[in-house]
């Protein structure tokens, strides 16, 4: 795993719903875990920015987007099944 | 202080569709503020409906509205509804808003999720434009992504609580196919329910749509026939005729044959609906041409609407009778219509003739004949269709002529009701032929005629290139003469009449004659009188003188003789 690759994550919430806190917490964790030190999240609560969301075409949530590496990924969710998420966004292989 | 939350709140105001037929099912159309859920199968017109009421809001009701689509992309939709002339394109710069929803394929789904960005993106985009209507279709579709069923009703009662809060009339569709566990929990928790359905009856394509439900308001609950036309989709109008806006007319218009008129006592009523049946080549055409071109020289647009035979022709045929349409046609006065009555069911064929009616302010039509469109109605639906037809005519002062084609000279056909039309007609005529002394001749009879006193006799009608007629009646035994049988008794009566003259006048020249020759006698005589008398004088005259010689030449011959005076005188004597 190249851990220089950055990693730019945007995550669309809607204010304090459960699944919205439960899916910053897993992107969190997620975070610490797999791309320590190189990745960057960047949380648009959609309740504050509709028109954002609307120009983003988001209209699940929570609903987090992987906008680098290529290829751009949506991923819907509270991101709680790990595996599912991490294969997702390439990074499935487990580091040793 | 005037108070909006008295007990009739629960009372929903309305929010036309600006459908006619189905604001007439609804009652005045959607619960404004509340939900109404279309459901149906695929194909069923659910999303075609959805659109049309929130196109309708925007264009004619100043209630901008949003679409959001779940399962198609918003550009096919609007490629769909390109062809019935929304102006989608124009309508979409302020009042119109479409909002692609449907889940990209490539969607990665991980853990629970919510509508909530979605309520939070429409109540922003409602609140910029002012939207009143909203649409969600095939709201299944998201709703199945959430693969809970807790957690799909808890989604849809907040959709549903988002949706009164904001006091939006929506509109949500969902398929109906055989895993609903959806639809029947949506059915309950919404204020109003319309189930749309699309089946094939004896090859005949039928499509109907029904009320469900509709909370605190009353509703046509019988399923109601709709097409998907050239402007959207048009709705047969409910059977309720509750409160009737029918104006009854003692008008008279003209059948376009003089003596049908006086048959009539006048002529037909306005606005009334005539029903003209008979078997092919009875010259129920000729009948319908001739009301057609009357009306047209009254300067009233007359529709005249030809199923299996082309208008056109009909129009060349009628001109051997000298009924001259054409010229009508040239001016615009008469529009003709012909289609084949098998493309489209009968829902569509009255739909068209509904719109052609409408735009171009037809008060005179003819259906030629009705029994085309009957045939392809389904079986249930014919009545259904004759009595909408004839409703509707009289909602739109419209007269009307039908004419029925009858297949067989039974006698029980006959005096039956054909496709049940005859019963609810205001007029009935029956053309027939009838068979006597080697001919066939053409009869027609009143059945029926509400309202006007009409002759009862059978009377042979005529045609010419002199035009249409009702022959003189002649009896014979009992019987209505016609054809040859009329012809001689005709001329045997004109012959006797002339007869009767000649003998007449040869009578009065010889009574002339006689009077003449008396009169020549009488002159004749009356100069033999005169003569006589004279003839009479001279002799009483020579008499006289004679007499007074005769005694003077006594008295001489006495003087001579010196006789004795008297002695003589007395032999004499």
């Amino acid at each position: 795993m190249n851990n220089r690759t950055q990693y730019k994550f945007r995550l669309y919430i809607s204010g304090h719903s459960p699944n919205s806190v439960q899916a910053v917490a897993n992107l969190n964790a997620l975070g610490r875990e797999h791309l320590a030190g190189c990745h960057e999240i960047e949380i648009v609560d959609v309740l504050n920015e509709p028109k954002r969301a609307l120009s983003d075409s988001v209209l699940l949530t929570p609903t987090l987007v992987k906008l680098s590496p290529a290829p751009v990924r949506k991923i819907v969710g509270t991101l709680s099944q790990t595996q599912t998420v991490l294969q997702a966004l390439g990074l499935s292989i487990p580091p040793p | 202080m005037k108070s909006t939350k008295t007990p009739n709140s629960r009372i929903p105001t309305k929010a036309p569709t600006g459908i006619t037929g189905l604001d007439e099912i609804m009652r005045g159309g959607l619960a404004r503020g509340r939900t109404t859920l279309i459901s149906g199968g695929p194909g069923a017109g659910k999303s075609l409906l959805a659109l049309q009421l929130l196109v309708n809001g925007a264009r004619d009701f100043k209630e901008p509205g949003i679409f959001v689509a779940f399962e198609e992309d918003a550009h096919r939709i609007m490629d769909n509804a390109g062809k019935f002339g929304w102006d989608l394109k124009g309508l979409q710069r302020k009042q119109l808003f479409f909002l692609d929803a449907q889940p990209t394929a490539d969607l990665i789904q991980s853990g629970d999720f919510d509508l909530d960005g979605m309520l939070a993106v429409l109540a922003a985009k409602a609140d910029e434009m002012g939207a009143k209507r909203i649409v969600f279709d095939a709201v299944d579709t998201v709703l199945s992504l959430l693969d809970d069923v807790k957690v799909e009703r808890r989604e849809l009662y907040k959709l549903h609580e988002w949706l009164l809060a904001r006091g939006l009339t929506a509109i949500i569709t969902a398929k109906e196919d055989g895993d609903d566990h959806h639809l029947g929990f949506m059915q309950f928790m919404v204020d109003c329910a319309v189930t749309m359905n699309h089946s094939v009856e004896e090859g005949v394509s039928q499509r109907n749509l029904r009320v469900l439900k509709y909370r605190g308001s009353s509703f046509e609950e019988n399923e109601a026939p709709f097409v998907i036309g050239d402007r959207g989709l048009e709705v047969a109008g409910s059977r309720h005729t509750g409160e009737s806006r029918i104006t009854v007319s003692n008008e008279r218009v003209s059948s376009g044959v003089s003596r049908l008129d006086t048959m009539l006592g006048g002529g037909y009523f306005r606005n009334s609906s005539m029903l003209i049946t008979g078997f092919p080549g009875t010259a129920k055409s000729t009948l319908s041409g001739a009301f057609a071109e009357a009306a047209c020289l009254r300067g009233e647009h007359t529709l005249f609407v030809t199923y299996d035979s082309d208008a056109n022709e009909v129009i060349r045929n009628l001109a051997s009778v000298n009924i001259r349409l054409q010229r009508f046609v040239n001016s615009g006065m008469l529009l003709t219509k012909s289609a084949r009555a098998i493309n489209g069911n009968a829902e569509i064929h009255l739909m068209r003739i509904k719109n052609v009616v409408r735009e171009h302010h037809v008060r005179c039509l003819v259906i030629d004949p009705v029994s085309a469109l009957l045939k392809v109605s389904t079986p249930n639906a014919v009545l259904g269709i004759a009595e909408r037809l004839i409703d509707w005519a009289k909602m739109e002062s419209i007269t009307l002529l039908c004419t029925s084609l009858l297949q067989s000279e039974l006698s029980s056909q006959l005096e039956g009701t054909p496709m049940g039309i005859s019963t609810i007609a205001d007029t009935w005529i029956h053309l027939n032929y009838l068979v006597r002394a080697g001919e066939r001749n053409r009869g027609l009879s009143i059945i029926k005629s509400r309202g006007m006193g009409h002759s009862n006799q059978v009377r042979e009608l005529v045609l010419s290139a002199a035009g249409v007629t009702l022959a003189d009646t002649y009896m014979s035994g009992g019987e209505v003469l016609m054809g040859t049988l009329r012809w001689e008794k005709e001329r045997a009566e004109s012959s006797e009449r002339a007869e009767a003259e000649s003998t007449r006048a040869r009578q009065r020249v010889e009574v002339e004659n006689a009077e003449t020759e008396l009169a020549a006698k009488i002159r004749s005589l009356q100069r033999e009188l005169e003569e006589k008398r004279a003839e009479k004088n001279v002799l009483d005259k020579s008499a006289t003188n004679g007499a007074a010689e005769l005694s003077q030449n006594k008295k001489l011959l006495r003087g001579l003789r010196k006789a004795d005076q008297s002695g003589p005188e007395k032999r004499y004597q």
